[in-house]
């Protein structure tokens, strides 16, 4: 996995709570059986209407918007469904950075297996943000993971908190399966005192 | 020291622990299903890795299955993805229930069935509803496909210790209340995600109580509240599930592997980090009437008025809610009128649900206005149901008899609402889009939705003329 370290992006807003999986990609796009190619379903019926239009209200459809790789959302991001989809779909639409007050459990543990940073900031701190991108039109943050500092031009810097095995995940762009492998010996053990099923 | 049963499980599984660090545990039981495994099967071909236990792992198929002409699979990516499945398993030697087995059906009703959930195992699945099988006092939870390739290669997983919870259930079920009515009611009162971080613990006489398809629907709902898993201690009521099933162990065995079960109780003084109650006594039928799982009230209610709500992002979710299903507030549950209903998935589509369903439906004809089905959790519960006559009912009285499948719980088969289209669903998700794009689902039980087919609307099912 490509290892994360600093990141410079257009910040995008997606203004709701409880954003669930089923909105981030609905379930006619997962029957692909590859990883890629995901990102042009990408929250699909907020992003087009039934008969295939750009709804222009929807934030990410706004010019002022495109070409974002930051995502700022309310409480309870990616709730629902397990499916790894969804962290596919949106690094594939773009996005390298989550940012929101609490993610569902399963999403943002999927998010680090994909090389995404998933950064929990406080209400206010998300509010922060949130009308920063709507007074400013190519709003821009700085995302330092070493220092594990957000910042942006105007002298905002916030201070995020992340697990400092995650962050070293992220910062080496290590590989789960290769770690766990380096431990046969004592799955094995364990393994020779349990019966099979 | 006193242990919590998350605890006892977690310790007994433990390979590496280590500060700061994320636990690698043992994983003893491995579904999987064909919609978040190709990927993992094709990362291990391209790392040259093999499937570590196969013997641990175990597949069906059941999102992508037609519930009508289920051999004749339409939709060319549906198939493809079906077909994967299958050279998968063939190549790596895993063992798959297929559209020609008796024991194919959605992975959390046959896997139970089968008898291949234990108490204590530890159970991963690329599915967030792997939660059900908490009923059996087993740490069952919902993986990514990432991690289903991880489980594959190396039977283990990373996993940091949750904290615990107990939800104590007080009280007493009355009468024409359900163990879903129990869920979907800590839902609404607690919200979708005040068990974010945690794994609940049920505990209380309710839940003793129940039986082991009640419990399934209570844990199966788990991750609706955020919860990492859901469990409720083995007792003797899942032993009698369990005995004389195909993967549970026989004679001696089984007598040895029920005084280990024994030992899964959280003990005498135990503490949980967060403890909550709920008072089942004051129950009502639950009906959602918004667009999360945690929008739901009482069915003597009426539908909130969305400036009622405290905070602002509450507010413009509850108008946005409102909005998209269509429905103005302060009106009656029991005035809204539906046009689909869905009687099936892994939250009730169980042998029990389906005779609650039929007991509610007998010597009446659903609505002529109303599209109702039944789609049977697995090829044996469809049996079973058949050996007892309920597919006559529920065909009598104007339902479509399916095969099993997820069906319309996610609509990725051809079972899906129509834009605009109002369903009353035993299922476990109201999101925006879940059973058809545009489609409105409101949550219930098997009783509520089968009286809500036959009536068209709403009705307090407490009140139901049994005939």
């Amino acid at each position: 996995m490509e290892a994360f370290k600093q990141h410079k992006g257009l910040v995008a807003p997606v203004d709701r709570v409880n954003v669930d999986t089923d909105a981030i990609i609905p379930k006619q796009f997962l029957k692909r059986i590859e990883r890629t190619g995901f990102g042009q379903y990408l929250f699909y019926e907020w992003r087009f209407t039934l008969d295939g239009k750009v709804k222009e209200d929807f934030s990410l459809n706004q010019n002022k918007y495109e070409g974002a790789s930051i995502l700022v959302s309310r409480a309870n991001f990616g709730c629902g469904s397990s499916r790894e989809h969804a962290p596919w779909a949106i690094l594939d639409y773009g996005f390298k950075v989550v940012i929101a007050p609490s993610f569902a459990d399963i999403f943002y543990n999927n998010c680090f297996k994909n090389g995404i940073l998933p950064i929990v900031l406080s209400e206010e701190e998300v509010e922060t943000l949130f009308q920063a991108t709507a007074k400013q039109d190519g709003y821009a943050l700085h995302i330092d993971l070493e220092q594990k500092i957000i910042s942006d031009n105007a002298g905002l810097q916030i201070q995020f908190d992340l697990d400092e095995h995650r962050r070293q995940y992220l910062l080496q762009g290590l590989d789960d399966i290769a770690l766990t492998l380096k431990y046969e010996e004592k799955i094995a053990a364990y393994e020779k005192q349990q019966p099979a099923i | 020291m006193s242990k919590t049963l998350y605890e006892k499980i977690w310790n007994n599984h433990v390979i590496i622990e280590e500060e700061h660090k994320p636990s690698i545990i043992y994983i003893d039981l491995h579904l999987v299903h064909e919609v978040t495994s190709p990927q993992a099967f094709e990362g291990l071909r391209l790392a040259n890795r093999k499937v570590r236990r196969p013997d641990l792992t175990v597949a069906t198929i059941d999102h992508n299955v037609p519930t009508k002409d289920r051999f004749n699979i339409k939709d060319p990516i549906s198939k493809q993805q079906i077909d994967a499945l299958s050279r998968n398993c063939k190549e790596f030697g895993v063992k798959l229930y297929d559209l020609h087995d008796v024991d194919q059906g959605v992975v959390h009703v046959m896997g139970p069935e089968l008898g291949l959930t234990h108490p204590g195992k530890t159970i991963v699945c690329g599915d967030s509803h792997t939660s059900t099988h908490g009923a059996f006092g087993a740490l069952a939870f919902g993986i990514g496909t990432s991690e289903v390739e991880h489980v594959l290669a190396t039977q283990c997983l990373h996993q940091a210790k949750s904290k615990t919870m107990e939800v104590r259930i007080t009280g007493e079920l009355k009468p024409g209340l359900t163990a879903k009515d129990i869920i979907l009611g800590i839902i609404a009162e607690h919200g979708t995600d005040f068990a974010t971080g945690y794994v609940i613990e049920y505990t209380g006489e309710v839940i003793s109580n129940l039986t082991m398809e009640e419990r399934m629907t209570i844990c199966n709902m788990s991750i609706e509240a955020g919860a990492r898993a859901g469990l409720i201690a083995p007792d003797e009521t899942t032993f009698e599930y369990l005995k004389g099933r195909e993967y549970a162990p026989t004679g001696a065995d089984f007598e040895q592997a029920v005084q280990q079960w024994n030992e899964l109780r959280s003990d005498e003084g135990a503490v949980y980090d967060k403890c909550i109650q709920f008072d089942a006594a004051a129950l009502v039928p639950q009906v959602t009437w918004g667009t999360s799982p945690g929008m739901g009230t009482d069915v003597d209610k009426v539908v909130p008025d969305p400036a009622a709500f405290t905070t602002e992002n509450e507010r413009k979710a509850a108008e946005k809610a409102l909005e998209y299903m269509g429905l103005a507030p302060n009106t009656k549950m029991t005035d809204i009128k539906i046009d689909r209903v869905f009687i099936g998935s892994c939250t009730n589509g169980r042998i029990e649900d389906l005779r609650a369903a039929a007991k509610v439906v007998k010597g009446y004809h659903v609505s002529s206005h109303v599209n109702a089905m039944v789609v049977p959790g697995s090829g044996r519960v469809k049996i079973q149901a058949e050996k007892e006559g309920l597919d006559k009912i529920f065909i009598d009285a104007g339902f479509e008899w399916r095969d099993a499948g997820c069906s319309m719980c996610l609509a990725m088969n051809p079972d899906y609402l129509e834009p605009g289209e109002r369903c009353a669903s035993t299922s476990n998700r109201n999101f925006e889009g879940r059973q058809g794009r545009d489609g409105r689902t409101h949550l219930v039980s098997p009783a509520m939705a089968a009286s809500a087919a036959i009536k068209g609307k709403f009705v307090d099912v407490r009140n139901w003329d049994f005939l």
